[in-house]
């Protein structure tokens, strides 16, 4: 057997949505006869997108670890925590397994994928045939893993709900995890905007 | 040109009622969503998936429940998610005083405290994101177990796809554990119903994400 034929080759398309294969239309804008969706080649100014996203989902993770998350007041002590000085309490008073849950979902994932689609941009952009299936399979982690960095808002979020006993004791949010979100989103935008197709594209291998 | 190619099976078939069930796609086309390549659509055993023959991807898999045990599911989970969202996750206790949260005293807490973009991720991605996907897929499945395609069928469908990232439960399940561990170290911490019945529905989180919704396009009727 040759080598599997790709979409254009055979002169069809098919849909993100539901997946039906049709012929692939003159017309630049066409949407999916059965389920209306747009239906494009390829995701449009994917690699502009996904670097304008991801730079600036980089930029709001340097606030979102610079700036404390959340504040703690107890009898009147007030002690700001960072997302980094939140993992190491945790590995000191509580349990270093969460420690390391909490340092991989927020500290570790999103450095992952700052650094895979930094790499799958830079290599797709050069035509790349280096580890093409490798990188495959590092978009997907990717795309698997993205939305556990939330971790640490909902973590700030519910303590603050819970720790309410005023003078006493009281948990309060502070900005960095408002920039923390912010970030999270932004990476999910920019990979789901990468499309992967597109290393594809150059190279003929097999 | 040739023909396109099969998609590499991870198990052997296993049995020939198992492969007429899931006959419905065979021989048409399906292109990869990773790469673009383009395979035809054979039979599946049970338990099997086919990946790309170039990228890996996975491009179909076997259909274990039908729509009657999908709806069966779907309606479970709206029970749990009710139980998570009127009982409180979790009780501190400071001396003889208590305090305890619910997901929306949580998302309301957040407002107030001027973290308002957290508010509404949270709102979102725990409530109305993850509430709607089950009020959709009930209502597409009420239909589909008779093989019709519900009235807006198509904008569901889409809907449905472009939600399919942005629930985030599990996340707040691990976080729930987090913050109890962290509250131990200064309060007197007490489960709630509410942290079980969210256990409960990541479970049933993790059994819906194994089904291919683009079933349900075959599984229904053409005419709208």
């Amino acid at each position: 057997m040759s080598r599997a034929p790709r979409a254009h080759e055979l002169g069809v398309i098919g849909c993100h949505v539901c997946g039906l294969v049709s012929h692939e239309p003159a017309a630049a804008e066409a949407s999916c006869p059965r389920c209306g969706s747009a239906l494009h080649r390829r995701k449009r100014d994917s690699i502009g997108r996904t670097w304008a996203l991801l730079l600036a989902a980089f930029m709001l993770y340097i606030p979102a670890n610079v700036l404390p998350i959340m504040r703690t007041v107890s009898l009147g002590d007030v002690d700001d925590n960072t997302i980094i000085s939140g993992v190491v309490e945790l590995w000191v008073k509580g349990s270093p397994s969460l420690a390391v849950i909490v340092f991989s979902a927020s500290i570790v994932v999103p450095m992952m994928k700052f650094l895979v689609l930094g790499t799958l941009l830079i290599t797709t952009q050069r035509g790349s045939t280096w580890a093409l299936r490798q990188r495959a399979k590092l978009y997907r982690a990717v795309e698997f893993i993205g939305y556990w960095s939330m971790l640490d808002v909902f973590v700030v979020a519910l303590l603050t709900a819970l720790v309410r006993f005023g003078f006493f004791s009281q948990v309060e949010p502070l900005p960095g995890v408002v920039f923390f979100g912010l970030t999270v989103i932004l990476t999910m935008f920019a990979s789901m905007s990468f499309d992967p197709r597109l290393m594809w594209d150059g190279p003929d291998d097999d | 040109m040739s023909t396109a190619q099969q998609g590499m099976a991870r198990r052997p078939p296993q049995s020939p009622a198992a492969q007429a069930q899931a006959c419905a796609t065979a021989g048409r086309l399906l292109v990869c969503e990773e790469c673009d390549t383009v395979h035809r659509c054979r039979p599946l055993a049970r338990g099997e998936e086919v990946r790309c023959v170039r990228c890996g991807a996975v491009l179909a898999r076997y259909r274990v429940l039908n729509a009657e045990g999908m709806l069966a599911l779907v309606l479970t989970a709206l029970i749990v998610f009710l139980i998570a969202n009127v009982w409180p996750v979790v009780t501190l206790g400071l001396g003889a005083r208590q305090s305890s949260a619910t997901l929306w005293g949580t998302i309301i807490m957040m407002w107030r405290q001027d973290a308002q973009v957290v508010a509404v991720l949270a709102a979102a991605t725990l409530f109305f994101f993850p509430l709607n996907k089950m009020l959709m897929l009930g209502w597409v499945l009420l239909f589909a177990r008779s093989r019709r395609r519900a009235p807006g069928f198509a904008f569901i469908m889409r809907t449905l796809y472009h939600l399919q990232p942005w629930t985030m439960t599990e996340v707040f399940v691990l976080g729930a554990m987090v913050s109890i561990v962290k509250a131990r170290a200064y309060f007197e911490v007490q489960p709630d119903p509410g942290i079980w019945a969210y256990g409960a529905l990541t479970f049933l989180i993790t059994v819906f994400s194994g089904i291919d919704l683009r079933t349900l396009w075959d599984m229904t009727e053409r005419k709208a």
